[in-house]
């Protein structure tokens, strides 16, 4: 009985959520200053990490790359040269394939 | 070469800031995050830490710190209809992002192909006819990480996605006080974010001409009830209802009319879609037509019962969730508990208007066994949502029908 209560509360509790606030009273806009956190954490260090970080992370953190699934190098080769011709990142050409071989290494797929 | 812009105060702050951001990524192999969250995705890596390190937002999942990908707690969807703003989702493409904005001097420009361009304050906007809709704000990519075979970019579960009351002015309103001149096809919009480096595409997005004056796109200065967090768009956010959220320009403060269509990198390169239904392609086929991507498909969840989750057998289960019909309203919510074989029509919650969230429940009392619960929307054009999941190499629009699968003992 009590289970069944509960559940009756539960479902009963989803269309009672409190309506989002009215428009009429709408604070007026105040300036605003945040501070956003930042993560200075470096790749996983190996041969080519270092030439990683120094490319990759003035534009994006490292979760961007960790989180990728696993690609083969040529998947890797195409979002580095996405990186550098498309987003232009400040990438010497002579440091694309360093790069691609690092992340083979570390997160290749057959 | 190092083109870097160093002059923006958000560079200055992370150099400031430096070793005091937040813990994270110690090892790839083996994460040691305080909290985590597994999404899950085929093949991995699927567990993300959990963070409420950012201004105005709750605990999130983070994908990516900087720029920021935030993505909401699925359980949240479990609460109501709209979606809280502090666990609301965050997607930037370029880190440039002010982290102070003036209220008194943040101006809102309208030029190009107008009779009189305007430099609106806040409180001019605010005087304007107010106007409020509910609209869920999705990212197109929102479920990419469950692409199979995968696909690279941010790889999202399914809580790339939220739905709030917006509250504003009609984009038509602006427009014409400013006076749409002849010739005028496209209107294209800006935000206060920048390339991170020089030549680097800025983030910019247009809209034909009519869609732009429909009397629904609007820009937002609240999302339910609130100033938006910074986070989300402060102070201003175009909110195209209906459309996937590229288009929803964050810290709105250029409006140009333009005269011929607009073939800048993020409309003319980039978030395209197979003119196909769905944007259904197979890999590595060719001669696809791409177009930008538009408008949403249905989508509907399950919200209380998790995949894999155990359930008495023999008694009454209540199923509960959400669903929306993308570019309209829900016309019906189905749920299958053997897998798609049978269906039956799930009740449908209030109304709060055709581009949100609606709740939906149903019930059912599962024998012992295996069983895979499926929820299906169907909108009121009569799209309904695919038995099979679609592929393209972007990760875009996925919308297949959830599966979950449960055991009842």
């Amino acid at each position: 009985m009590r289970r069944w209560m509960l559940g009756l509360a539960l479902i009963a509790g989803f269309g009672l959520v409190a309506p989002p606030g009215d428009a009429k009273d709408l604070p007026p806009l105040k300036s605003v200053r945040v501070k956003l956190p930042d993560n200075d954490v470096k790749f996983p260090a190996a041969p080519g990490s270092e030439i990683a970080d120094k490319n990759c992370r003035e534009c994006h953190t490292t979760e961007m790359v960790l989180f990728q699934p696993a690609m083969t190098r040529a998947g890797w080769e195409a979002e580095v040269n996405k990186m550098r011709n498309v987003y232009k990142a400040p990438l010497d050409p002579k440091d694309v394939g360093a790069i691609v071989d690092y992340l083979t290494k570390l997160k290749g797929a057959p | 070469m190092n083109a870097a812009i160093f002059s923006h105060p958000t560079l200055t702050r992370r150099r400031l800031l430096g070793q005091a951001g937040i813990a994270a990524l110690t090892a790839l192999a083996a994460p040691a995050w305080a909290q985590s969250v597994n999404l899950p995705l085929p093949g991995g890596p699927d567990e993300r830490p959990l963070t409420s390190a950012f201004p105005r937002k709750g605990r999130m999942i983070l994908q990516r710190t900087r720029p920021a990908m935030l993505e909401t707690p699925f359980e949240v969807f479990d609460k109501g209809v709209f979606t809280p703003n502090d666990q609301f989702f965050v997607r930037w493409h370029w880190a440039l992002i002010p982290d102070s904005i003036n209220a008194a001097s943040f101006r809102l420009n309208v030029r190009g192909r107008v009779s009189q361009p305007l430099s609106l304050s806040l409180a001019e906007i605010m005087k304007l006819p107010r106007f409020e809709i509910a609209a869920v704000n999705q990212c197109s990519g929102n479920s990419r990480g469950f692409f199979q075979p995968r696909v690279a970019g941010g790889e999202w579960g399914n809580g790339a996605m939220g739905n709030a009351r917006w509250t504003g002015v009609r984009l038509k309103d602006v427009l014409d006080r400013a006076g749409v001149r002849a010739g005028a096809v496209q209107v294209r919009f800006n935000g206060l974010d920048q390339a991170m480096v020089v030549d680097g595409p800025d983030f910019i997005k247009s809209l034909a001409l009519d869609h732009a004056r429909d009397g629904e796109v609007m820009i937002a200065y609240a999302m339910n009830g609130q100033p938006l967090p910074l986070l989300n768009g402060f102070p201003l956010r175009l909110v195209v209802p209906g459309w996937f959220a590229t288009y929803w320009v964050k810290m709105l403060n250029d409006i140009e009319v333009l005269g011929e269509p607009d073939m800048n990198f993020w409309m003319a390169s980039a978030y395209l879609i197979p003119d196909t239904p769905g944007a259904n392609m197979t890999p590595g086929q060719a001669g696809v037509k791409l177009v930008p991507i538009n408008r949403m498909v249905p989508r509907s969840f399950i919200t209380n019962v998790k995949a894999g989750a155990t359930v008495p057998a023999g008694k009454l289960l209540e199923l509960r969730g959400i669903a929306f019909g993308g570019d309209t309203g829900v016309k019906r919510v189905e749920v299958s508990s053997d897998g798609g074989k049978s269906w039956g029509d799930a009740k449908l919650g209030k109304d709060e208007g055709k581009y949100g969230f609606r709740a939906w429940t149903a019930r059912f009392t599962p024998a012992a066994g295996s069983a895979t619960l499926l929820v299906r929307c169907t909108n009121t054009n009569g799209l309904a949502q695919p038995d099979q999941a679609n592929w393209n190499p972007s990760g875009f629009m996925r919308n297949v029908v959830e599966a979950t699968p449960i055991t009842a003992s």
